[in-house]
């Protein structure tokens, strides 16, 4: 119960209460302006947080990414261009509401529907996370060799499209990450006797590089104009939300349920939830010939979604070390930076820590309400703002951001080749999340690994002993193998075995 | 796309060849098979066997049901090479020149590779300068190089 007050102690402070705050408008800022994603928003965000303390630090985080994960809606009504990714699934249905004068209904329900999802995603964070914690401090070299194969498995078999392609971002991402001396023998890998390679690829700088510059590049690259679709002072946005509550309760639940466990899984983020639970909503809806034409219960379900998975997403960040999403990828690093090293242990011994990271989550979907109508009251005005303008001033932020990490112009290069790359993998379709999880967690899989083959001792049976790791291990293959037996099946007995 | 991925397969597999050819070189641990050429190695193989596969794939045209359905945009490849440039000047001279100098240029050539006008450019690049300068040296404490303004400092 102290660590509990300690941790109120800790958010309710007024420099803590500002950094929520300005966070909160920068966020609503990034997420609407189309082009700039909440992933981008929180590595340009890591410059700035380097310089706080741990609670302030992942406090504007949280709350950037909320805030941009919900105003990613405002432009996907009224310009038909969504703000970052997660807003994708439902643009289309949003500025159809639009065109056809209920753009306050279309902007209200991404906002309320963003808040109750939120709220949910954070409800299960707060529930699941200590459960699990304590669960994982029982755990071995097997069961986390085998949580970090899961979680290399979800991203590139059920988060991607082409697991193919997923694999070589993933070994991409593995092979950046054996770079410098930390690997089991101690023995300098790849660092070509260049010093600042000794220590590895940094994380930031090849994260901005990843997440920001490639998305300069790409707004350099492709021209496109967009048209806004209203022209007059909007309404109440709130009115009629209560009938929609009361009509989609069913939605809003599954929505919210789908998207904390796609945003738990590694490698699936917010995007890739709302774009699930549209489906599923367009599936199971009693209506479903109105999807597409400007009907609200998608966004209800999958608005939701992907708010409930940026809860979601820290719970295998907290308590593994393992990133849900790209986001909490970038907040680990955050995390090591700050002395806050994700796993079990953090919620032994440092409870206060994690307790705050909960509250500043409550305060952050709490806050989503009043701040976001505000964003849909001065919308316009935002979305008037020439992106070639705040292009770059980004990439200049970049620059200096990825420098600022270790005051090296080392920073610098990794992030410019980093960004050239991203751009070009996402250019030949190539997966950019299971490269981050691959330089995040390669440390981890070779530690485990190495350690498990050496108490195994040439038994590889060792490594599904354990319950836990045997579960784990079976699920992976389970999923490695289901492609064969997919096609098997769909094959069915042939007429010459029959 | 098909023949983009054919040659990619290729440059997978010579990286592949590259990769198990340097981590033969590194040191096992002390009492054990295994050592820091241990992931290296499996990463190798892995490389090698993608890049068959995507080979593979492109030669027999699997996977690209949907090329034929993307919308054609319009790109400006220029405007990415100026912005790539900008940051490849930024490295080379900022040190040399310092951040004042340095920057401001680099700004307009991007500014401009964007089609924005020659005055708001100007204006945005002194302002953007400056301020990221008082925000980062002065209250964050980087200590952005000073170039040939370290005299008068």
């Amino acid at each position: 119960m102290d660590a509990v007050q300690t941790a109120f102690g800790l958010v309710f402070q007024p420099y803590v209460l500002l950094v929520i705050a300005l966070s909160a408008l920068y966020g609503l800022f990034v997420g609407a302006i189309p082009g700039l994603t909440a992933t981008m928003a929180t590595a340009l965000l890591v410059p700035v947080t380097f310089f706080m303390a741990p609670v302030p630090a992942v406090a504007a985080i949280v709350t950037a990414t909320a805030m941009a994960i919900f105003s990613g809606d405002i432009p996907s009504a009224l310009l038909r261009m969504p703000g970052t990714p997660a807003s994708a699934a439902y643009t289309d249905e949003a500025f159809l509401l639009t065109k056809s004068g209920r753009a306050e209904l279309a902007l209200g329900s991404g906002l309320v529907f963003s808040v109750l999802g939120g709220i949910f995603g954070v409800l299960v964070l707060i529930v699941a996370a200590p459960a699990l914690a304590e669960v994982a401090l029982k755990f071995s070299s097997f069961e986390y060799f085998w949580l970090v194969m899961l979680g290399f498995t979800c991203a590139i078999f059920i988060a991607g499209t082409d697991p193919l392609k997923g694999t070589v971002s993933l070994l991409l991402g593995l092979l950046i990450s054996c770079v410098g001396l930390e690997n089991p023998a101690g023995a300098p890998r790849w660092t070509f006797g260049n010093a600042e390679l000794t220590g590895g690829i940094a994380l930031i700088p090849l994260m901005i590089g990843m997440f920001a510059i490639s998305e300069v590049l790409r707004f350099a690259t492709v021209v496109i104009k967009p048209e806004m679709a209203v022209d007059r002072p909007f309404g109440n946005v709130f009115k009629g939300q209560w009938a929609l509550l009361k009509k989609y309760p069913v939605q809003l639940f599954r929505g919210s349920v789908l998207g904390t466990v796609v945003g738990a899984l590694p490698g699936a983020g917010a995007d890739i939830a709302a774009w699930m639970s549209y489906a599923m909503s367009k599936r199971f809806s009693k209506e479903p010939e109105k999807f597409g034409t400007g009907h609200v219960e998608g966004i209800v379900e999958s608005g939701a979604a992907n708010n409930s998975a940026l809860g979601g997403a820290w719970i295998p960040a907290l308590v593994f070390g393992i990133p849900g999403d790209s986001i909490t990828a970038i907040a680990i690093g955050v995390l090591y930076l700050k002395g806050m090293n994700p796993g079990p242990t953090l919620f032994v011994n440092n409870p206060q820590n994690i307790y705050a990271v909960f509250i500043v989550f409550i305060l952050a979907q709490l806050l989503m309400l009043p701040f976001g109508w505000m964003a849909i009251k001065v919308a316009k005005q935002i979305l008037r703002i020439p992106a070639a303008v705040l292009m770059p001033l980004i990439l200049l932020f970049c620059i200096v951001g990825s420098f600022a990490i270790n005051n090296s112009m080392f920073g610098v290069i990794v992030m410019l080749v980093a960004g050239v790359a991203a751009f070009f993998m996402e250019r030949w379709g190539f997966p950019v999340a299971p490269t981050i999880l691959g330089v995040v967690l390669g440390t981890m899989l070779e530690e485990h690994f190495f350690s498990s083959l050496i108490k195994a001792d040439g038994n590889f049976l060792v490594f599904f002993e354990r319950p836990i790791a045997g579960v784990l291990g079976g699920l992976t293959l389970l999923v490695w193998l289901w492609p064969l037996g997919r096609r098997l099946l769909q094959r069915g007995p042939s007429p010459s075995t029959a | 796309m098909q023949r983009t991925d054919r040659w990619l397969g290729i440059g997978l597999a010579v990286l592949a060849a590259a990769i198990l050819w340097s981590a033969r070189s590194f040191p096992a641990v002390p009492g054990q098979k295994l050592g820091a050429g241990f992931l290296p190695m499996l990463i190798g193989v892995g490389f090698l066997l993608c890049g068959v596969a995507l080979v593979l794939r492109s030669l027999r045209g699997q996977g690209y049901e949907r090329d034929a359905d993307a919308p054609v945009i319009e790109e400006h490849f220029g405007s990415s090479a100026v912005i790539i440039g900008a940051i490849v000047v930024y490295i080379g001279l900022a040190d040399r020149l310092g951040f004042l100098i340095v920057v401001p240029l680099c700004l307009v050539a991007v500014f401009r590779a964007l089609r924005v006008g020659w005055r708001p450019s100007l204006a945005w690049a002194i302002g953007g300068t400056l301020l990221v300068h008082v925000t980062f040296y002065k209250l964050l404490r980087v200590p952005l190089p000073w170039g040939v303004f370290r005299p008068f400092y």
